[in-house]
């Protein structure tokens, strides 16, 4: 079991980001959210932990951890 | 006036005068079960086979109309087995295996329930209601022929209750005008809008699902090319109904479930011609009688305690679920399993009252198993948000590319028998076995030459030794254990092993009359068995 990283961790991360909103371009609202919710489920499964997996959504929820 | 609230499909018990009608003063009998539905009858049945005299009442004369449940789970017919109405089931049944899901025309995902072999009863089979019923009352008055002290009264309604410390007062209604009763222990088995709660004031709480089912069971006439198979559709293209279900019963008769949104006009949904609308949109040209129709709204509630003095709820009477992974009739049994040999002992002085408020705490833990998982499968079929229909749409589109959506594809959890962890009744696990086998499991089925193990442990407490040595029987303040002795040497499939010993060399279970694991350690320890029994019998 390995703990969800919260640091610095993707090489290129600027290529990232412009990748993340290019895959978005010229789509609907709709289907922007649909490609989103697609994303989380391919990127969860990726990560497969389940510890890892909750640490991750109380990070998104921007809960802190005492 | 006393009007049926339905339709019979079979007259099985006729309102016949009873002598407690025209006694001066009420008569007490050590048992009353009110209703005589799957849950009541199994009740029956459970009580009789220990010769605890156990009186059924119901507001009907027999089985109601229409198929209703369909689905029985392996768990769910061990236990019709355990009462002598397995077999017949089986052989009316239709057994399936293969399931499919659609998202609009195209199939995302196809299961194989992959039947482990070895097991005397499958994982599910079809079969509409009022069979399974008529079977478990068949059974009834072949035991009542035993002599078996099992009575059924038909059109005996119980309108009040009066609980007191050590028995219920019991007003009754017949045709025949009002009479009243007395019992030591009271099982309310009267489904789940229970007049028992109401009458007792007792809560029921939980989550109602805004959605409508409508089911339309139909018999096909001609040739069909449907397989025996589950299909699921989520938002078919011919789009009546959210969601769909179509699942084969005996009699070629099929049902068709269409999901239909909360606000309908349920006349109007009614009609056959609307029926019809929407089947044609689904079959096309095929040409079918239809045979029951009905609505259903659902929701997943439990009381708070299944027990209260001295009245047990059991079955949808205590908890109920959406039908999403067969989960009503199958865990009510499960109910009845547990409650059975717990009161038996009680009635006859072998264990403390203290027993009974386990069978609380173990089916409450059971209920709770299945409304999460029964409302995880209802929150995906009919997702509550904008975000949780986003994502089971996503599910849904991924499952047929990527292999690793389609174990989210959540159209029903099919119900598999309850685990007693962390039971009070069990004591620690001291063999390194299996994990399935472990403290509070039911018993996993095992062939024994043309014989199967579940067959062979009864509705005793039951020492199992493999491979071990112990006594014949052990009397143990009042509970009798017999020994069931069997070897590795005469288990050619190797299936006893792998179930019970693992790599242990050999074992000692110690099962209880619900067929579930109490404790169980490598060899036979006398002070160690006995205070196991003592604890699997209330008295630690």
């Amino acid at each position: 079991m390995s703990d969800l990283i919260l640091t610095p961790n993707i090489n290129g991360v600027d290529d990232f980001y412009a990748e993340l909103i290019a895959t978005h371009d010229g789509l609907s609202d709709e289907d922007s959210q649909a490609l989103n919710a697609r994303l989380v489920l391919v990127m969860a499964n990726h990560i497969g932990d389940r510890a890892t997996l909750s640490q991750a959504l109380a990070a998104a929820a921007l809960k802190s951890e005492e | 006036m006393f009007d049926d609230r339905y339709t019979l499909a079979y007259k099985l018990y006729p309102y016949e005068r009873s002598a407690d009608q025209d006694k001066a003063a009420p008569v007490r009998h050590p048992v009353v079960v009110m209703g005589g539905g799957p849950i009541g009858i199994a009740t029956a049945l459970d009580l009789g086979l220990q010769g605890i005299p156990v009186l059924v009442l119901d507001d009907h004369e027999g089985v109601g109309m229409g198929s209703r449940a369909i689905c029985f789970a392996k768990r769910c017919l061990e236990i019709a087995d355990r009462y002598g109405c397995g077999e017949p089931m089986l052989d009316k049944g239709v057994v399936w295996n293969v399931g499919k899901v659609f998202h609009k025309d195209d199939q995302v995902f196809e299961f194989n329930l992959l039947p482990e072999e070895g097991h005397k009863y499958p994982a599910f089979i079809n079969m509409q209601q009022p069979y399974y019923e008529s079977f478990q009352i068949e059974r009834l008055r072949e035991l009542q022929a035993q002599g078996a002290p099992i009575e059924i009264r038909g059109k005996n309604r119980i309108d009040n209750v009066e609980v007191k410390d050590d028995h219920v007062v019991i007003e009754v209604s017949t045709p025949d005008g009002p009479y009243t009763l007395e019992a030591d222990w009271l099982v309310g088995c009267d489904g789940a809008s229970s007049p028992l709660r109401t009458m007792m004031d007792l809560e029921f709480t939980g989550k109602v699902f805004q959605d409508s089912f409508l089911i339309a069971d139909i018999k096909m006439k001609g040739e069909v090319d449907f397989p025996t198979e589950r299909w699921f559709w989520f938002e078919p293209s011919h789009g009546e109904g959210a969601s769909m279900l179509l699942h084969k019963q005996p009699d070629d008769v099929w049902r068709v479930d269409f999901q239909i949104g909360w606000d309908v006009d349920r006349a109007e949904e009614m009609k056959e011609e609307n029926i019809r609308r929407r089947l044609d949109a689904f079959l096309g040209g095929v040409d079918y009688d239809m045979v029951w129709s009905s609505i259903y709204t659902f929701q997943c509630k439990r009381m708070d305690s299944f027990r209260h003095g001295r009245v047990f709820f059991a079955g949808d009477a205590a908890h109920q679920v959406s039908p999403f992974g067969a989960r009503g009739a199958n865990s009510g049994m499960q109910d009845v399993d547990n409650l059975g040999w717990k009161l038996g002992l009680v009635i006859n002085g072998k264990a403390p009252d203290a027993l009974l408020d386990t069978y609380d705490t173990e089916r409450v833990h059971g209920a709770d198993e299945n409304i999460m998982n029964s409302t995880r499968s209802t929150d995906f079929i009919t997702p509550k948000s904008n975000m949780s229909r986003l994502l089971r749409d996503s599910v849904l589109a991924l499952s047929d590319p990527y292999e690793f959506a389609r174990p989210m594809v959540n159209s029903g959890r099919l119900s598999v028998p309850c685990t007693y962890d962390g039971s009070s009744l069990n004591s620690a696990d001291a063999l390194d076995g299996p994990e399935r086998t472990r403290p509070g499991s039911s018993c996993p089925d095992v062939p024994l030459g043309d014989d199967f193990l579940l067959s062979k442990l009864g509705n005793d407490f039951i020492l199992l030794t493999i491979n071990a040595d112990a006594p014949d029987e052990i009397h143990e303040d009042g509970v009798v254990v017999k020994r069931l002795a069997l070897t590795t040497n005469s288990d050619p499939t190797g299936m006893l092993k792998e179930r019970y010993l693992g790599d242990a060399t050999s074992a000692v279970y110690l099962i209880r009359p619900d067929q579930h694991v109490a404790a169980r350690r490598p060899n036979f320890d006398e002070n160690q068995i006995r205070t196991a029994i003592s604890r699997a019998t209330g008295k630690e």
